[in-house]
């Protein structure tokens, strides 16, 4: 089948006649991209704004998700919340109209793993805290059309009904902590009693209402070089 | 009998069953979820059905039951037939078979149940994760041992695609999967925020670009000059292909993320190499077309060649259709929309689903000694998945390209001229539409599994002379 032109064993030939040569050839050749594209974020300086722009104090307020919190975002991923609505605002003039202000990496960077979402079926969330109240939440979960008449979200009715467990967030706590989230050992050990009690509605409601609230924007200030 | 013990076809015959049963469920899924959209009050306010939890089943079984188990089916059947030997170990290939089939139960089981890790396409909790790699490795191993003891020079090019693969598939899965336990069915990734989203899409891209496009690549090496009974056109244009295609698409993840808090070089890059990736797929896209010059007669009345080579023509399409969308401009309005539901599925009903079904039909053919029972529900199955893909792709043109126009309008006061939830109300249309062209698709794939049971009865209850020397095919 090749077509050798000359005496010399060409590469091309060589590995098609060695299986364990052509794995190692190819082994190597699919490592580059990955390599390239991703070994950089983890030491590049300017990865996080927090690294670029050390004087801007406001960047300093992004802090780890208390246990309520952090309980609704466990509802979030259960239900599979991220495959329809995305948290990451594009710097674009009609994004910043519907969603808020751009999306900064410093913001997601105690999101293991990250919800940034990949489509829209229903708007962004990543700046919804603050901008409904508790109760409106809190009804257009249990029934997405008795608020928004024209929404195709399903209804959420079961998570009024079950708690979270204390003892789970204590050791969800203490797993992040591991993965170098800085939660204080106050945090872990008050993570039972500050979730005592409440229903997955009103975590995933805490979760909501964090959302795109922990820094406060400069007016004017650009955070992207 | 002798034939019977050159070739181990029974662990194929199994796998390329088990992935028309997994075609007919995982379209099935689709075609429920499409719906939920279209009718959200198919949720049925049932926790196990809801959309969020039945939309990565639906992902799940079609890329890894169905595509995983059509892989194993070819993969093997191509490297016992290119290489003329068994497969080096029997044992081995039934671990694979049994350890996949298990997998996939447990997703039937864990995902409606909401234990999710909440990675696109790598859903899966860490206990089956850790199934995955070590299945996957037998899958790899046994493949890698039977081209080591294989009877001819040199590997067959059909063969250079599956081992690639196999190869990255297994970097990417452990590397994505990393994750710290909590509990038996809940863990976190070890990676955040923004280095998280580029590993989880260095691993969502290549699960296109190896599992989706590397593998069915094989797959068309070898079952498009076999059915064409024609050489491939080009050898020197296939080690172009495939050293191209290897290095590249591995670039490409970084295109998903472009415009957001990920460094603006990383996107970039992106984009650049996944607008160069068209060389390589039109150069294999044309490789497997040319192969039927002189020969293009046979489409006239070889079914299973339609399915062929129209799936190469949607590999072409989609290949053409994802550099423009990874490029900055298109991805400003294409992203977040239906416009990438749409994309994704010309590639995978119109590419990896019918170049699978046409080798499905083949090996059906050969492994079995006979011919397909009804040719004419060969034909409209071609029929139904060809308009189907079609017409499900088109919904999702219109409806992502008028989303992605309707989010950025402005009226003639500089406000933004459309609430959000006017554009989820101007989608039921084009969602209603989606759901039927998907059923159509479905139903195609209900006629094959009905086909191809009625042709194995039928060749097992009646032993052909051509059924003793089918291995020698």
């Amino acid at each position: 089948m090749a077509n050798k032109s000359n005496k010399r064993v060409s590469f091309q030939d060589w590995v098609e006649q060695n299986v364990w040569g052509l794995a190692l050839a190819t082994a190597l050749v699919v490592s580059v991209g990955g390599i390239v594209e991703i070994v950089p974020l983890f030491y590049l300086q300017n990865t996080f704004e927090d690294d670029v722009f050390p004087e801007y104090e406001e960047l300093q307020g992004v802090r780890p998700y208390t246990a309520l919190e952090l309980a609704g975002r466990d509802v979030y991923q259960r239900e599979g919340c991220y495959l329809c609505h995305s948290q990451m605002v594009r710097p674009f003039r009609d994004e910043k109209d519907r969603y808020g202000h751009y999306s900064l990496a410093v913001e997601s960077k105690y999101d293991h793993p990250f919800q940034w979402g990949s489509k829209r079926t229903g708007p962004d969330l990543a700046r919804v805290g603050g901008k409904y109240s508790d109760a409106w939440h809190i009804q257009h979960l249990r029934d997405p059309r008795s608020v928004v008449p024209e929404s195709i979200m399903p209804r959420y009715p079961w998570l009024d009904n079950a708690t979270i467990n204390g003892e789970g967030m204590v050791r969800r706590l203490k797993a992040m902590k591991v993965l170098g989230v800085p939660y204080t050992d106050e945090q872990i050990l008050g993570a039972a009693e500050a979730v005592e009690g409440k229903t997955e509605m009103e975590a995933l409601v805490a979760y909501l209402q964090v959302l795109g609230t922990m820094i406060q924007f400069e007016p004017g200030r650009d955070y992207r070089e | 009998m002798q034939a019977k013990q050159q070739y181990n076809f029974e662990v194929v015959k199994w796998f390329s069953y088990m992935a028309v049963v997994y075609l007919v469920a995982g379209t099935g899924m689709g075609v429920f979820i499409a719906s939920q959209l279209a009718w959200p009050d198919l949720n049925f306010d049932n926790p196990y059905i809801s959309f969020g939890r039945l939309r990565p089943l639906h992902t799940n079984t079609v890329i890894f039951a169905f595509g995983g188990s059509t892989l194993m089916a070819t993969a093997f059947y191509v490297v016992q037939r290119t290489s003329g030997v068994r497969l080096w170990s029997d044992k081995l290939a039934w671990f694979t078979f049994w350890g996949w089939n298990l997998i996939i139960l447990g997703a039937i089981i864990t995902l409606p149940l909401g234990l999710t890790q909440s990675k696109e396409y790598a859903e899966l909790e860490w206990p089956l994760d850790i199934l995955i790699a070590v299945v996957w490795v037998s899958y790899m191993f046994n493949f890698i041992m039977t081209l080591s003891i294989r009877k001819v020079s040199h590997i067959y090019v059909a063969n250079w695609f599956f081992l690639a693969m196999m190869i990255m598939i297994t970097y990417l899965h452990v590397v994505n999967s990393l994750a710290i336990p909590v509990s038996m069915w809940k863990s976190y990734s070890i990676f955040s925020g923004v280095q998280d989203a580029m590993i989880q899409w260095w691993w969502g891209h290549n699960a296109v670009g190896f599992f989706l496009t590397a593998g069915f690549l094989g797959i068309m090496y070898y079952f498009v000059p076999k059915q064409a009974n024609r050489p491939v056109y080009s050898y020197r244009l296939s080690v172009i292909h495939f050293w191209a295609l290897v290095f590249g698409y591995v670039w490409l993840g970084a295109h998903h993320l472009q415009y957001t808090a990920l460094p603006d070089w990383t996107g970039s890059l992106g984009a650049a190499i996944s607008l160069a990736m068209i060389i390589p797929s039109w150069g294999g896209a044309l490789n497997g077309m040319f192969t039927l010059s002189g020969a293009w007669d046979k489409l006239r009345t070889d079914y299973i060649l339609r399915f062929l080579i129209v799936s190469l023509a949607f590999y072409a399409m989609s290949t053409f259709e994802g550099p423009v969308m990874a490029s900055k401009t298109v991805n400003a309005l294409s992203h977040y929309t239906d416009w990438t539901i749409g994309h994704v599925h010309s590639g995978a009903l119109g590419w990896v689903a019918m170049v699978s079904v046409g080798a499905l039909y083949h090996m059906v053919e050969r492994m079995w000694g006979t011919t397909m029972y009804s040719v004419k529900l060969v034909n409209l199955h071609f029929w139904m998945a060809t308009i189907g893909t079609a017409i499900y792709i088109t919904a999702m043109w219109v409806s992502g390209i008028m989303q992605g126009l309707m989010w950025r309008a402005y009226d003639e006061y500089g406000n933004l001229a459309y609430t959000f939830v006017e554009s989820v109300a101007q989608m039921h249309p084009y969602y209603a539409m989606r759901a039927i062209g998907g059923l159509i698709f479905f139903l195609g794939a209900v006629i094959m599994l009905f086909n191809v049971t009625v042709t194995i009865r039928r060749a097992i209850a009646k032993p052909s002379a051509e059924m003793a020397t089918a291995a020698n095919i």
